[in-house]
């Protein structure tokens, strides 16, 4: 993972949705990001901060109209996906980037067999005979677990559960060697066991096929377990990213603070849990400062009056944040501390 | 909490079987979602039951309030049995017993108004005249954290955290003792989840409510709970305090859950039990101890007989034989480390 080529690169996205004449929902509101081959970056926010908006759009299957992406470029290897034609970018879907969605149960077709999905999506974009197509897909199911695959080829997804039917998914998403592999909250609607389960399958195909993860969740959990570096959104922009054990260790954002303190966990025994008071602003009226000021605990008077821009605290740590910079970041640690220790 | 120990709720051999399609001449499979469980719940404490989709939790749950009919067992409220009540006799015991739902957008009557929603339950169960209902919705509302002002909205113009606070507040309308929580925070966010779990543990302080938490992520139950109860196919396979639980968890099936939960710990890497497959089907669940086919300590004698959820200490029950007797229990303890 030291090679540090950047294989997706995202600059000042910007996605709209148009809820009424002249009324925008700003969805995602200039996101930049890049992803190095090999890496696993965790995009993390609560529902409504845009992450999913952001993956759908590297894929380009948002709907437009009413989504609109008003500005930026998608690049994979130096080529803006946004300007490529249906035509091509179905080339690259699969090919280059595959997706896992978080409904196991609606992301396969229920009137094809499992073994015919698969063989589709290989005979798609690889010049193979469909025998060749069929050992492939043997190949893959028994590569992401599936203990018989000649069963299980043969069978509907309404036969499989939820963890069979992520699998296939994965099997899918695999099956052209893609370079990115986007991974839209995998393991939501699955058992904590048959999460751990296909997380490490993850990992394990990363690994067997060098490839790049963008794993979409709202479990810091998965997170902490999984992820190279983190980046963290909260409507529409991504206040923080950084190293992984930086982000846990180190967190600068409050709203990365505070999200790290809400979660109940098995090591704290509080009796109170930490929680963010009021709502995540609605995207069609955000305010002319901080989004986060309203429900911010440490909100200054610049918060309020102008946005603060990403910037970099140490190397490969950036913060949507005036408290870092305004004040000698020792003073401003300290009074935290005291503060987050009343919790 | 449990200092007092007086019982509230007592569940006895408590059997919820399902008739499945018949697919065979003659035979006639079930599907065993309650597979004989016993438990009690005392006064003031929150008893969590934790278990994976399919396990049983919420049926457990529909059962105990009779909103799914027992196939066998005893279900003892407050010293009365209600398996058999009906009528105005059920009625009453239910109003004692609320729920909460873990879907806030389907458990609200989209054309309803708020105001009404909480009404509703005080007009059906109490004479308190119209003013006297109108006070008690509005001390209500401001007891779940939301100003007055929402009881003149409809459910679509609140968020999912406000409408579990309105589910909330509808479930405390008639004064219940006992409520059952049905995944009550699984559909929130976690800034919000941790809103809902202080409102219900200060709600729980304020009125000595006892709370029965379904639910399957194994922080929130162990944030909110006093004691636990493991669900596997039916069965409870470990019961105790949360925190001999979570300490020393007994039953293999319960170590590998506390193992697979993803946890922020950058220095030491946690022992890992790890199980493979799935859960077997209710309908036909494994012979013997129901987690046999996944468990990596199962012996012979798993596969034959079924466990007995027994003692192990003060604090803790274990449906597993690996803790039967004494042999065993050194091999057991070779095996932990």
């Amino acid at each position: 993972m030291e090679q540090k080529e950047k294989l997706l690169e995202i600059k000042d996205l910007r996605v709209y949705f148009e809820i009424a004449p002249s009324r925008m929902a700003k969805a995602v509101d200039g996101v930049s990001f890049h992803l190095n081959r090999g890496e696993t970056v965790a995009l993390v926010g609560e529902s409504g901060s845009g992450k999913s908006v952001t993956s759908l759009s590297i894929m380009k299957l948002l709907s437009i109209p009413p989504g609109k992406i008003v500005s930026g470029s998608i690049e994979l290897e130096g080529k803006d996906l946004l300007r490529l034609s249906e035509k091509e970018m179905r080339k690259v879907r699969g090919d280059d980037i595959a997706m896992i969605f978080q409904e196991p149960m609606t992301s396969l077709d229920p009137v094809f067999k499992i073994g015919d999905q698969i063989m589709e999506s290989i005979i798609h974009h690889q010049r193979i005979s469909k025998k060749e197509a069929k050992e492939r897909a043997l190949e893959l199911l028994k590569l992401v677990g599936i203990a018989n695959p000649e069963k299980v080829i043969k069978e509907y997804p309404h036969q499989l559960s939820g963890g069979m039917r992520q699998r296939v998914m994965i099997a899918i998403a695999m099956s052209n060697n893609p370079k990115v592999l986007i991974a839209d909250e995998p393991t939501t609607a699955l058992d904590v066991t048959v999460q751990s389960q296909i997380l490490k399958l993850m990992l394990k195909m990363q690994d067997t096929f060098n490839s790049s993860i963008l794993l979409i969740t709202h479990d810091m959990g998965v997170v902490a377990e999984t992820a190279d570096r983190v980046l963290v959104m909260y409507a529409g922009q991504i206040v923080e990213e950084a190293e992984v054990k930086e982000v846990f260790l180190n967190p600068q954002h409050p709203y990365t603070k505070a999200l790290l303190k809400t979660m109940p966990s098995l090591e704290n025994n509080v009796r109170r849990l930490l929680s963010i008071p009021g709502n995540v602003p609605p995207s069609h009226q955000f305010p002319k400062g901080c989004r986060f000021a309203d429900r911010c605990e440490f909100a200054m008077d610049i918060c309020r009056d102008s946005a603060p821009e990403l910037e970099s605290v140490s190397e490969g740590h950036h913060v949507r944040c005036y408290i870092p910079f305004k004040k000698g970041g020792e003073a401003v640690d300290k009074e935290q501390r005291s503060v987050t220790k009343s919790f | 909490m449990t200092k007092n120990k007086e019982v509230l709720l007592k569940v006895s051999k408590l059997k919820t079987y399902f008739p499945v399609k018949t697919n065979k001449f003659g035979k006639k499979p079930v599907l065993k979602a309650v597979d004989d469980i016993s438990l009690f719940v005392y006064k003031g404490e929150t008893l969590g039951i934790v278990g994976e989709s399919g396990s049983g939790k919420s049926t457990l749950g529909r059962t105990i309030l009779k909103l799914v009919e027992p196939t066998e067992g005893e279900i003892i409220f407050e010293g009365e049995p209600i398996q058999e009540q009906k009528g105005s006799k059920l009625q009453q015991t239910r109003n004692q017993m609320q729920m909460i739902f873990q879907d806030p957008f389907g458990s609200l009557n989209p054309r309803m108004r708020i105001e009404k929603i909480i009404e509703e339950p005080i007009k059906m169960h109490t004479n308190l005249s119209k003013i006297e209902r109108k006070a008690r919705v509005r001390e209500l509302i401001g007891k779940v954290g939301l100003s007055e002002e929402a009881l003149k909205k409809f459910p679509h113009e609140f968020s999912g955290g406000q409408r579990q606070r309105i589910g909330i507040a509808r479930a405390l309308a008639i004064n219940p003792k006992f409520i059952i929580a049905d995944e009550p925070v699984s559909a929130l966010d976690v800034s919000i989840q941790s809103q809902v779990l202080n409102l219900m543990m200060d709600l729980q302080d304020e009125f000595r409510l006892t709370y029965l938490f379904i639910s399957h992520d194994l922080s929130v139950i162990k944030h909110i709970s006093d004691r636990i109860a493991v669900m596997y196919l039916g069965r409870i396979v470990e019961m105790g305090t949360k925190d001999a639980l979570y300490e020393n968890p007994l039953h293999p099936y319960t170590k590998a859950l506390l193992s697979a939960i993803p946890v922020v710990n950058f220095e030491k890497k946690r022992e890992e039990i790890e199980i493979t497959g799935e859960l077997p089907s209710p309908v036909d669940p494994p012979i013997g101890c129901a987690f046999h086919t996944r468990c990596p300590f199962a012996m012979d004698r798993c596969r034959h007989e079924r466990p007995q959820l027994k003692n192990r200490n003060e604090a803790q029950q274990v449906a597993c034989f690996l803790y039967e007797d004494s042999e065993v229990n050194k091999e057991s303890s070779i095996l932990e480390v």
